[in-house]
């Protein structure tokens, strides 16, 4: 093992530790606003001021996790430019396109409508209101969209070539479309949405075990059920498909994931460990349970697929910390199939017709599970984005430039200085915004709220509404 | 013919640069502004009042200068390697200054006592636009990049010079601030917001004729430029500035409520077009000139009908927001 400069290791801490904890906001920032629009939407399809009163709830938090998605994500912007300076000029040509898109595109749009989505509600007709609701949902998914392309780039550039160290676009359809770009863009945009669906549900279940307000929030319960029956499935299907584009493109990366040493002859299956204990120093695993054959299945769809080997790379080529990856990559694989058969338990309760209001508080145990289920989105998240981006390592761009050549030659005094500045910020963000969650979900919905008119909303409406002195202030209260 | 279509479309993105990063400039000029103003207060309903002029937009705002670092990084990739590698300490600095400003925004409505994070707010911001003094001061006065890569120590950006510019943008921040103030509260507010823009009006006046006497004494490449052909164009933008100052004076005594925003928006234009103006070609100076520091022309014109095309669109839903919201606010709280 070679010593890596200081400098280098420490503006990848500074960048592993900013990017896992801004990623914790924007999940529910590109979730909820869709869960927002389809609110909003029932409102105004229906008429039941029910639905109103639940936009109006979920949106507080929406907008307090809002803001921390914002202030944690400018670091990571500039920190491209601060501590990767070699790698931004060598990529600049179209990664840098990518962060601008997402600024023009998805960022402006957001910001540009985010104002009359929250304190808007009678100061501009229904039909814009729900207009701007749908704007701030597109502009989260279209910068999920334009940041995932840039990282999916990384995974597998495309579209041009390295000329001098410089990245020389010449088809940028073919950069924007890798062949990583679908299930990037899809797995992370899904889990975007599966997050915040177990996050309201869990919210939801508190709720009614607490017996408050039970019809009510039985009601996002039961929709965030029938989302749910769509998107966990689907994600259990875009995952494994992410999991045959690693094993196609990214061998390495596949075989740490399941601790595979040895590429399995002509002919043969690859066995499967479900669990082991891969040492890099020793090259194999210390200890292993086995499902014979399985591997090749899972990996090439073939019974007796080849699968390369981590034997095949030389030590420095291997992914590091690997058994960081292998069990990242078990949690999320566990958390996505107990989304899963908690969508189909609830569902069977559901068709027996045990979810009506005067008797779901009975079902402890099933509001329970979906109570302790808050967290596990964030949790399968952090895994997947280890799994993605330390199996990536040792290259920054794959294939094409080591980490090591994209970081700046900074004083490692500095880095460690900001470093740990952002811990400790971080930690305190986390614990204000626990606390101020808190207090927002222990208040709970104000179910006297009357909602607006969803009709008219002529010019002379809204003008007189604001003579009423009517401003932000008091809508959003 | 191509080094000809490729210096234009180069010329192109210094301009769309200098475009957006006005916009940025004013917009979240006058956000930090009224941040730094909040300093000085320490009535609560006063504090919310302020704040909650900004509510519905300084998300907004801010989004310029994320726009601004997409763009720069795409069109002139270099600038962004070398600059940003260089200005370590004072983009950090803006960094968590803005971080501390954002969540302050919102936890202070979710608190009950609001102290702490009035104090995260102001100093947020007071720290952010010092930071961007620092930084605009430690460009134009050069910084050492030789093959593409920035080879000055961590602690070169700074001297007398830079923070005299530092001192300018702080005082031309609240100066914007204040004005902003003006239009959109009413009483004792108001009325203090008056007497801050004066003295920060004269303040920043002051410091741009300092700076502007001191750049081409001390940095040969701009006096070149000033005494060089150019002169007629370049000395419209001082009569310009020194014209709309007079006329924020004149607005003020008159108890104006819109005109004197607008004349110290007039004044920040006209300053930062000169600065455009004095620094072309060069982007990084002394050496970096914006041609060498381009994308190339597939690059450009690719940014170009994405970003370049959108940008009207931009200002009109951004423009529309502001519509909604105007008028004065009498009330604290913001959500
Ligand atoms: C709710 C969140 C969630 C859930 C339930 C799952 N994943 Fe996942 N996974 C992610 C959230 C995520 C992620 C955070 O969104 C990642 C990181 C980057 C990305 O594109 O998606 C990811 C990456 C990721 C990768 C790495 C791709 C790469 O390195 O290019 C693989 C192989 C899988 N996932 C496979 C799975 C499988 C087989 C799952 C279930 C059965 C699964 N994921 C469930
Ligand atoms: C938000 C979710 C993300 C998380 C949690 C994450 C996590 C990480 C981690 C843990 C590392 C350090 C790997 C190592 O050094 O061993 C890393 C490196 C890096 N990632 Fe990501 N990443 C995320 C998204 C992105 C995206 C979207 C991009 C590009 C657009 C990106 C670009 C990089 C770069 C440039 C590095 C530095 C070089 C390197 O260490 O590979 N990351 N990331
Ligand atoms: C490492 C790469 C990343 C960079 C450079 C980055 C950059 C940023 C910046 C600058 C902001 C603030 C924008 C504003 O001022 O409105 C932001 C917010 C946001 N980011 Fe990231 N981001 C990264 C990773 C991600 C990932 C992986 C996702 C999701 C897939 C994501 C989705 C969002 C969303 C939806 C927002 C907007 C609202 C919010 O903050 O909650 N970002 N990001």
């Amino acid at each position: 093992m070679h010593a890596v400069p200081a400098s280098i290791a420490l503006s990848r801490g500074q960048f592993a530790v900013s990017t896992s904890f801004h990623i914790i906001w924007p999940v529910l920032t590109i979730g909820l606003s869709i869960l927002l629009v389809v609110l909003e939407g029932l409102w105004l399809k229906t008429g039941n001021a029910d639905y109103y009163r639940h936009a109006r709830f979920w949106a507080k938090l929406f907008l307090l996790n809002f803001g921390i998605g914002v202030a944690t994500g400018l670091p990571l912007e500039f920190e491209f430019g601060t501590n990767w300076a070699p790698f931004s000029q060598a990529a600049g040509d179209f990664f840098g396109n990518m962060l601008g898109f997402e600024g023009a595109m998805a960022f402006m749009l957001e910001a540009g409508f985010l104002g009359i989505m929250l304190f808007g509600w009678r100061r501009v007709a229904p039909a814009i209101h729900f207009f701007a609701t749908c704007m701030v949902a597109l502009g989260g998914s279209l910068s999920a969209f334009w940041i995932m392309v840039a990282n999916s780039w990384m995974q597998a550039p495309a579209g041009g070539h390295f000329v001098d160290g410089h990245f020389l676009v010449t088809s940028y359809a073919a950069a924007i479309f890798n062949s990583n770009t679908p299930w990037g863009v899809s797995h992370m945009w899904v889990a975007a949405l599966e997050t915040s669906l177990f996050v309201i549900g869990g919210l939801s279940a508190w709720y009614i075990l607490r017996n408050r307000y039970s019809a009510f929030f039985l009601k996002s319960l039961k929709l965030v059920l029938v989302l749910a029956f769509i998107v966990t499935p689907l994600q259990i299907y875009l995952g494994d498909g992410s999991g045959r584009w690693v094993f196609e493109h990214q061998p390495a990366k596949g075989a740490a994931l399941e601790g595979h040493w040895e590429t399995n002859p002509e002919g043969q299956a690859a066995a499967w460990s479900v669990i082991a204990w891969p040492d890099k120093a020793a090259q194999r695993n210390d200890w292993s349970v086995e499902v014979p054959g399985a591997l090749s299945l899972l990996a090439t769809r073939s019974p007796s697929g080849q699968v390369i080997g981590l034997k095949k790379f030389a030590p420095e080529d291997q992914p590091p910390l690997l058994p960081l990856l292998y069990y990242a990559f078990r949690v999320m694989v566990m958390i996505g199939f107990w989304f899963f058969l908690l969508m189909l338990w609830s569902a069977w309760y559901w068709w027996r017709g045990k979810l009506d209001a005067d008797t779901v508080g009975h079902h402890r145990k099933l509001l329970w599970a979906w109570v302790v289920s808050i967290p596990l989105g964030y949790v399968a998240v952090e895994c997947g984005w280890t799994v993605r981006e330390v199996g990536r390592q040792p290259w920054v761009i794959y294939n094409v430039m080591r980490t090591g050549a994209g970081a700046s030659a900074l004083p490692p005094a500095s880095v460690a200085t900001t470093t740990v500045l952002f811990v400790v910020i971080y930690a305190l963000l986390m614990v204000a915004f626990l606390y101020f969650a808190a207090r927002i979900i222990r208040r709970g919905p104000d179910l006297d709220m009357p909602a607006p008119a969803r009709r008219g909303g002529s010019l002379l409406d809204t003008r007189t509404v604001r003579e009423a002195g009517d401003h932000p202030a008091k809508e959003a209260l | 013919m191509a080094g000809g279509v490729h210096a234009f479309l180069a010329e192109i993105w210094f301009g769309l640069l200098s475009l957006i990063l006005m916009l940025y400039v004013v917009l979240d000029g006058f956000d930090l502004g009224v941040g730094m103003i909040t300093l000085g207060s320490r009535n609560e309903h006063e504090l919310g009042i302020m704040m909650a002029t900004l509510g519905s937009i300084w998300d907004g705002n801010e989004t310029w200068l994320v726009l601004f670092g997409g763009a720069l990084f795409g069109a002139f990739p270099l600038v962004y390697g070398t600059v940003l590698h260089g200005l370590y300490v004072p983009i950090m600095a803006m960094i968590f200054g803005l971080m501390f400003r954002a969540v302050a925004f919102e936890f202070r409505e979710n608190a009950r006592r609001k102290r702490l994070w009035d104090l995260a707010f102001g100093f947020g911001s007071l720290l952010a636009a010092l930071a961007q003094g620092l930084a605009l001061g430690a460009i134009i006065s050069g910084m050492a990049i030789e093959n593409g890569r920035f080879t000055g120590g961590i602690l070169s950006w700074f001297g007398p010079f830079t923070l005299l510019v530092a001192i300018g943008v702080v005082s031309g921040y609240s100066l914007l601030g204040a004005s902003y103030l003006i239009v959109k509260t009413v009483g004792p507010l108001q009325a203090m917001s008056r007497r801050i823009a004066l003295w920060t009006g004269w303040l920043t006046v002051a410091v741009g004729m300092g700076v502007s006497l001191w750049t081409p004494l001390r940095f040969p490449y701009i006096r070149a430029k000033w005494l060089g052909p150019d002169l007629f164009w370049l000395m419209i933008l001082p009569i310009v500035a020194g014209i709309a100052f007079l006329m924020f004076l004149r607005s003020l005594r008159r108890y104006d409520e819109v005109a004197p925003f607008v004349w110290s928006i007039v004044i920040f234009a006209a300053s930062l077009i000169g600065l455009a103006a004095s620094l072309f070609p060069y982007m990084v100076p002394p050496n970096v000139t914006l041609y060498e520091a381009a994308a190339p022309s597939y690059t450009l014109v690719f940014m170009l009908t994405g970003i370049g095309l959108l940008l009207p669109i931009m200002l009109v839903y951004n423009g529309y927001q502001y519509l909604v919201f105007r008028g004065k606010i009498t009330e604290a709280g913001y959500g």
